[in-house]
């Protein structure tokens, strides 16, 4: 209808533009002290003894905090990604024996400001007695490796395989097996805004305020209140406005129980704002992986079977998200080829590195990577165009829905698509045969020049539910409060435009409420490119019932059968007379509670709804890229991109495409520039922004983002998606192969620096 | 600590308030004055979310200290606006164009965008993008953000 499917100018935008917005770091509450974290300066050590004496003398500090303070304390529990195995490495919010990577929590210092704060934090002694330290996973699984955790043998708290097919006869049948080691490298969302939290305890209310949630509100809210022992009731989460999230900020991290902790037991409000080192060490990082992987293919190329070993090194603790990623990785590592016999095992390792979680497209950025390169190898052994080889192997759009066999996390039936027609769309739109041509013209006159490609299908909407309620208020405006958090993407108004084409009012009369635990009682949040997909979708399922609501009151008001009314406008009127017609704002007096109870009719406009749904959406697309590199340098020059992607239908192509742009910025960042470097003992190296890069507008190119919506989704009312990982998925993989073409060598690693390149052309010229 | 006085005149009007000799730009403005706007991103002089303009120049806040701008006369976010009911051209085009998504970096970035104008009030796009290249943004890929400041300088020029 109207709104769904226009580039409705977003809702968020004016008052972030003026300066108005409210993040954590601007909320101010009377009497507020500021907490900072002392963290470990250790990778891995004993924490013999913790004396604050010298702190706890500074005028200005309010008190410290540590695990001598903290007795019983439990560890955070995972929310998804869950294997019992995994329950043994969590993390408890505060260290108490024993210190397992660099940055993690010792003790709270709180004053009266964070400067004094920060002053107080060099008071505090700490006596350590090292362990040794291990950092590479491989290296963790060896049987001479230090163990981080006395319940874990080995460092691996889990394991799982995925069998599907016959690997070992289909391998037999193969004419050329492609053997290979790749390697992600650990980087992070890192988003602009740091995290933070205020908690304000108030004692007559018996309320404990939380200002900060976002993402996972409802869940952290349960968590909170599992781990404090305060009844839910008692806990009041409020998100503000949020600087990015993309998978890491929002989760329940260690701060999120020892703030709100802080401000009940100095019964002041507590301000903590993390600082860019902290965030840097102590924020869930992502992406660090490896694997040896088989692919074995006919003559023809056609892909007969895969296997895959993958180490998901996961650093010191478990954290909220447990396998979560190495479970995509090892669901997405076929994508969107045809490859009926798989076998993968994956390990979770445990280092003495930053725990980790998700980052947009977790597990499958990795996986992308490593089966777009395998592809290119293969083709270039078989003396096929990289294009004509995944023309062979897509899954074809009469084969969907297609299953890809039973893995034991992920559901793995796709819904709706024409993979090979996009593939040949984007071809077309890319120019890449003469493409292709300009790169052999370029080679001939020694310039290194090639394009990449890299297909991808995502995975989205997760479930397996998602709540909405819907009010016309006593304005006659109508109210979404939705469980989907906003984290800077624009959520509001994918809604509004939503809820007002549903309810069939102007998108000025919708307001949407979220990331408020008092006013929403439900939700399962924002990840996973859910919020349009299931968010979406409850509130549909909510309008319609309020719609009901609505004509029943006017049928009962109009004494008119509920049949012959009808709702456009933002009224009620009869069919045929439309004279005769009730707005909202009636509709809302006679819903209350008196004239309601006089008329038999239960009072109010508000319905409730939950979309529930085991499925997910997949969708798919493309990535494609021509670079040039400077063999002196091994500098890349990106000379043309473009993605594009179906997914299933756009609500807002404007913030759409702006989330293709900003996924693939970070994809680019990813593949060429963002590294946490670690040292052998595990001291991190990257711990400012002058050492961990990210790209600027001078890194990243204008890019081409094409969205289509060709096949709507079948699993959900609206027919939709998600959009929010496509545009980084398949970067490293994509640029990975160009840059592979341009310089006539394999890339096995990420991330595309010039002294990886530099390495690779001189092995390339010795052999 | 000892404390000094200041005097700074910020959006147009005059503020004397008592720092200390450490305490931060971006700290006094955000704190002191209570002007939020001012975004904190990194603290080191890397990000520009704290950018505002110190006599005309834009300045990172966190690199300076409260001290050394007495005297100066500084703009931040909250003055970009000609009132309560209109935008800066700006701050329009990035509205129109999707130039920003979570809004921590649009403050720092608006303000070296509005220092750009009035240098070069017919920047390309390349120059554009280098006159960025010390401001980070980590959700909108710069795309939307070049758009809106080239569309922003033909309609500051037209007025
Ligand atoms: S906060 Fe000042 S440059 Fe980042
Ligand atoms: S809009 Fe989020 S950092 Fe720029």
């Amino acid at each position: 209808m109207a709104y769904i499917g226009s580039s409705v100018k977003r809702r968020e935008d004016v008052p972030l533009l003026r300066g108005a917005g409210k993040y954590v770091g601007d909320i101010r509450r009377p009497g507020m002290v500021h907490a900072a974290i002392l963290r470990s300066t250790r990778a891995h050590a004993r924490v013999a003894a913790i004396d604050a004496t010298a702190a706890l003398a500074l005028p200005g500090v309010v008190g410290v905090i540590t695990a001598a303070d903290l007795p019983g304390l439990k560890t955070i529990p995972m929310r998804t990604g869950i294997m019992e195995g995994l329950k043994r490495s969590q993390q408890t919010p505060i260290a108490t024996d024993r210190v397992r990577y660099v940055g993690d929590p010792v003790a709270v210092v709180v004053a009266q400001d964070r400067y004094i704060a920060e002053d107080a934090l060099e008071l505090v002694e700490v006596v350590y007695e090292d362990l040794p330290a291990v950092t590479g996973a491989r290296a963790a699984m060896a049987a001479d490796a230090p163990r981080l955790h006395e319940e874990v043998p080995g460092n691996v708290p889990a394991d799982f395989e995925v069998d599907v097919g016959d690997v070992d006869r289909a391998f037999a049948e193969c004419d050329l097996i492609v053997e290979e080691t790749f390697e992600t490298q650990r980087h992070a969302a890192v988003p602009l805004e740091t995290r933070g939290l205020v908690a304000e305890y108030d004692e007559v209310r018996d309320v404990l305020t939380m200002w900060g949630p976002t993402k996972m509100t409802h869940t952290n809210w349960r968590i909170l209140s599992e781990l404090s022992g305060l009844p839910q009731s008692s806990i009041h989460f409020i998100e503000p406005a949020v600087g990015g999230g993309f998978g890491a900020r929002g989760e329940f991290y260690p701060e999120d129980f020892l703030v709100p902790f802080a401000a009940m037991h100095f019964r002041r409000p507590v301000c903590w704002i993390e600082d860019r080192s902290e965030n840097l060490k102590a924020t869930n990082q992502s992406r660090e992986q490896s694997y040896r992987v088989r692919l074995g293919l006919r003559k023809d190329g056609t892909i007969l079977a895969m296997d895959a070993a993958i180490l998901f090194n996961m650093g010191g603790y478990t954290r909220t998200h447990g396998g979560l990623p190495v479970m995509a990785s090892s669901a997405m590592l076929r994508g969107p080829m045809r490859i009926k016999n798989y076998h993968c095992h994956a390990y979770c390792v445990l280092t003495n590195k930053t725990p980790v979680g998700t980052y947009r497209s977790p597990g499958r950025y990795e996986a992308n990577f490593v089966r777009e390169r395998l592809l290119d190898m293969a083709a270039r052994r078989l003396g096929l165009d990289p294009a004509e080889l995944r023309r062979r192997n897509l899954i074809r759009p009469e084969e969907m829905p297609y299953d890809h066999g039973k893995h034991p996390f992920h559901y793995m039936v796709y819904d709706s698509g024409d993979l090979p027609g996009q593939l040949e769309a984007a071809l077309g739109h890319m120019g890449y045969d003469e493409l292709r041509q300009r790169c052999t013209a370029a080679k001939a006159e020694g310039r290194a020049m090639g394009v990449g490609i890299g297909c991808f299908v995502e995975t989205s909407g997760i479930g397996p539910w998602e709540y909405a309620r819907v009010e016309v208020g006593n304005n006659g405006g109508v109210v979404l409060y939705s469980g989907v958090n906003s984290v800077g993407q624009g959520i509001a108004t994918a809604l509004s435009q939503i809820v007002a084409d549903e309810m069939c009012v102007s998108i000025d009369d919708v307001r949407v409420v979220h990331g408020d635990t008092a006013k929403v009682p439900f939700g399962n949040g924002s990840n996973a490119s859910r919020c349009t997909v299931m968010g979406g979708s409850a509130a549909v399922g909510a309008c319609r019932k309020v719609k009901d609501k609505l004509l029943a009151l006017a049928s009962a008001e109009l004494e008119i059968d509920a049949g012959d009314l009808v709702l456009e406008d933002g009224r009620i009127s009869v069919r045929g007379a439309p004279e005769r017609s009730l707005d909202f704002a009636a509709l809302a007096r006679l819903a209350l509670p008196g004239p309601a109870l006089a008329k038999g009719l239960t009072p109010g406009i508000a319905e409730e709804d939950f979309f529930a749904t085991d499925k997910r959406p997949f969708p798919y697309g493309v990535h494609m890229v021509a670079v040039e590199v400077d063999r002196e340098t091994g500098m890349i020059e990106i000379l043309d991109y473009l993605v594009m992607e179906d997914i299933g239908r756009k609500v807002n192509p404007m913030i759409v495409e702006g989330q293709m742009a900003g996924g693939l910025a970070q994809g680019i960042g990813g593949a060429l520039l963002e590294e946490f470097v670690y040292d052998e003992d595990g001291q991190p190296q990257a711990t400012s922004f002058m050492d961990y890069l990210m790209p600027t507008a001078m890194d990243v190119p204008p890019g081409r983002f094409i969205s289509t919506e060709d096949f709507p989704s079948p699993n959900n009312p609206l027919g939709v998606k998600g959009a929010g990982e496509g545009g980084i998925t398949a970067a490293g993989a994509a640029l990975a192969n160009a840059v592979s073409d341009a310089l006539g060598v394999e890339v096995t690693r990420l991330p595309l620096k010039p002294g990886y390149l530099l390495e690779l052309m001189d092995a390339a010229e010795q052999s | 600590m000892n404390k000094r006085t200041i005097t700074l005149r910020v959006n147009g009007a005059e503020h004397t308030g008592e720092t200390e000799p450490r305490r931060l730009l971006s700290d006094f403005i955000r704190d002191d004055l209570g002007l939020t706007g001012t975004h904190v991103g990194c603290e080191h002089g890397v990000c520009g979310a704290c950018t505002v303009l110190v006599n005309g120049d834009p300045v990172r806040s966190c690199l300076m200290f409260a001290v050394q701008a007495d005297g100066a006369e500084i703009d931040t976010v909250e003055g970009l606006a000609p009132d309560a009911d209109t935008l800066h051209p700006l701050q329009e085009k990035f509205h129109e164009r999707h130039g920003l998504q979570c809004g921590f970096c649009t403050p720092g970035i608006l303000l070296t965008a509005r220092a750009l104008l009035r240098e070069n009030p017919d920047p390309s796009d390349t120059e554009i993008r280098e006159w960025l290249s010390g401001n980070l943004c980590r959700c909108t890929g710069y795309v939307n953000i070049v758009t809106a400041i080239r569309e922003a300088a033909k309609e500051v020029s037209r007025r």
